[in-house]
């Protein structure tokens, strides 16, 4: 279990490249994705990725993706949601305080983070994930300029 | 401590030059003393009279009082209820607010509620998970993380407004305040993630139980590195910390409760105790003198869940508050006295363990 997962993290350096790789291609696109209509693209782009990110990120599609700025270790794996770093309860052996066999995503987040470029992302403040997103693509937020790293759901 | 301006028991404190809050804590704090700050439980009861027994046997020791929230997933009044009878006579308040049973809706219009009912101290935490408690069917909220819920209520009192952006008439005047434990892994991540908390809006922490100051002390090291307790906004610590009942409960709750490191040499220094309840709250008062000590603490806060009567004791013998005598109702007015002080269990009383 989370084997593909912990695959991420420790790739989470190539993962950093891909996913900027990625943004760029989503930017560029924009105005093709705008002539095609995001209203029609919203339910095969969100298919897509919740088959790609569920297999290789076990990605709970919150709409609001920070991957980027959490090692490559999705935080809506955490039991309590937490998108900030790790609770309190975290366990001796690294195991997460609710889910003993599971090592806390938070341990994760910070080694793939470690490995990263921008490691400093982990530092920023995330702001609540807006629930009337979930299930929806971040791909085409991206896209669309509404969100990514150093978007607009961080304090700054 | 007692202040000039000192209103009648229940109504708040006029806020001062760049205070934030119209708090005894937050004077406290500022004016650079040691401060001392104690928990109740909340009683499974609807008995306003039990709240303040339990708040009058620390009368004279401390200077604010945490009523927890649905603390180890276990249900009990509510702390905002209990925040509420208490600020009534005068006591000062530490709203804890976990994000475990609310979403953002109800959890800032709580705010609102405590912070109109003179509870001007918030502690935002995450909160244990249900599996904790005695409601493990329970579905676990988690709406927001402490952190964000910080940022929130900061922006509820700065900005004057809601999360949604819509605005507030009168903001409420909030000290905020926030845990962090820097016993368990990832230690060495707990000073970033403290820098996160101050960035995100706390004023004070309170942390998880020491019984390592060793440990502590390296933790504080790295946080006054970081520059987090200077400046006007600097955060003020305060040490979590609480008397152990014998060397076997010490295993029980080492093993059962998330997040509490206790060292083995304690252990070992309470199985080689005759009186093993009698060495636990000496063990305490001793952290206590150690913390005091270390530099860059603000303060302490004692949690010694069904050992209440033991507080005044250990804060007694430490000598910590340094002869001063934090306010309680009736200290300079009898008129002004807690109605249930006299029927409260004196400082003798002590509960049986954890
Ligand atoms: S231990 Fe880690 S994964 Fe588990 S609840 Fe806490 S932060 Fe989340």
């Amino acid at each position: 279990m989370y084997r593909v997962r912990r695959f991420a993290v420790r790739h989470a350096h190539a993962f950093e490249r891909l996913y900027a790789g990625l943004e760029v291609v989503l930017k560029r696109s924009a105005p093709l994705l705008e002539r095609i209509g995001y209203q029609r693209l919203e339910a095969p782009v969100a298919w897509l990725e919740k088959h790609l990110k569920g297999f290789l990120f076990d990605c709970q599609m919150c709409g609001h993706c920070v991957l980027s700025s959490t090692g490559m270790s999705c935080p809506m794996n955490c039991p309590k949601h937490l998108r900030n770093g790790p609770c309190g309860g975290v366990r001796e052996d690294g195991g997460c305080e609710v889910k003993p066999e599971m090592r806390c995503v938070w341990l994760d987040a910070w080694e793939g983070s470690q490995r990263m470029k921008h490691a400093e992302r982990i530092e920023v403040v995330q702001l609540p994930v807006d629930a009337s997103q979930q299930g929806t693509s971040s791909w085409l937020k991206v896209a669309r300029g509404e969100h990514g790293a150093g978007g607009s759901h961080e304090v700054r | 401590m007692k202040f000039d301006d000192e209103p009648v028991p229940g109504y708040s404190l006029p806020v001062l030059p760049g205070h934030v809050s119209p708090g005894r804590l937050e004077r406290v704090l500022r004016a650079g003393r040691f401060a001392v700050t104690t928990e109740i439980s909340p009683p499974d009861s609807a008995d306003p009279a039990e709240v303040l027994q339990r708040a009058a046997i620390f009368d004279g020791y401390v200077d604010a009082i945490n009523a927890t929230d649905g603390s180890g997933a276990n249900c009990h009044m509510s702390s905002v209820g209990v925040c509420s009878l208490l600020t009534r006579v005068g006591y000062a308040t530490i709203l804890q607010m976990s994000c475990r049973d609310r979403n953002r809706i109800a959890m800032q219009g709580e705010i609102l509620g405590g912070a109109a009912m003179g509870a001007c101290n918030l502690l935002c935490l995450t909160g244990d998970g249900v599996q904790a408690g005695d409601h493990p069917n329970a579905r676990p909220v988690f709406d927001l993380d402490s952190m964000s819920l910080l940022n929130i209520a900061r922006g509820m009192r700065d900005n004057a407004c809601f999360e949604s952006g819509r605005g507030i008439d009168s903001p409420p005047r909030l000290f905020l305040g926030a845990a962090e434990n820097p016993f368990v892994p990832p230690r060495h991540l707990r000073a970033q993630r403290l820098a996160k908390k101050k960035a995100a809006g706390a004023n004070f922490i309170q942390t998880q139980y020491c019984f390592d100051p060793a440990t502590l002390r390296d933790f504080m090291a790295e946080v006054g590195d970081m520059g987090l307790l200077e400046g006007p906004d600097r955060l003020h610590v305060l040490v979590g910390m609480g008397p152990l009942a014998s060397a076997r409960s010490a295993r029980w709750i080492r093993d059962h409760v998330p997040g509490v490191h206790i060292p083995d040499h304690v252990i070992r220094r309470l199985e080689g105790a005759r009186d093993q309840r009698e060495e636990g709250t000496r063990l305490c008062r001793d952290i206590l003198q150690e913390v005091r000590e270390i530099e860059g603490v603000s303060g302490a806060h004692i949690m010694a869940y069904r050992q209440e009567g033991k507080v005044a004791r250990i804060i007694e013998e430490s000598g910590v508050l340094e002869g001063r005598s934090p306010w309680y109702p009736g200290r300079d007015n009898p008129a002004e006295l807690n109605p249930e002080a006299a029927s409260a269990a004196g400082p003798a009383a002590t509960g049986s363990g954890w």
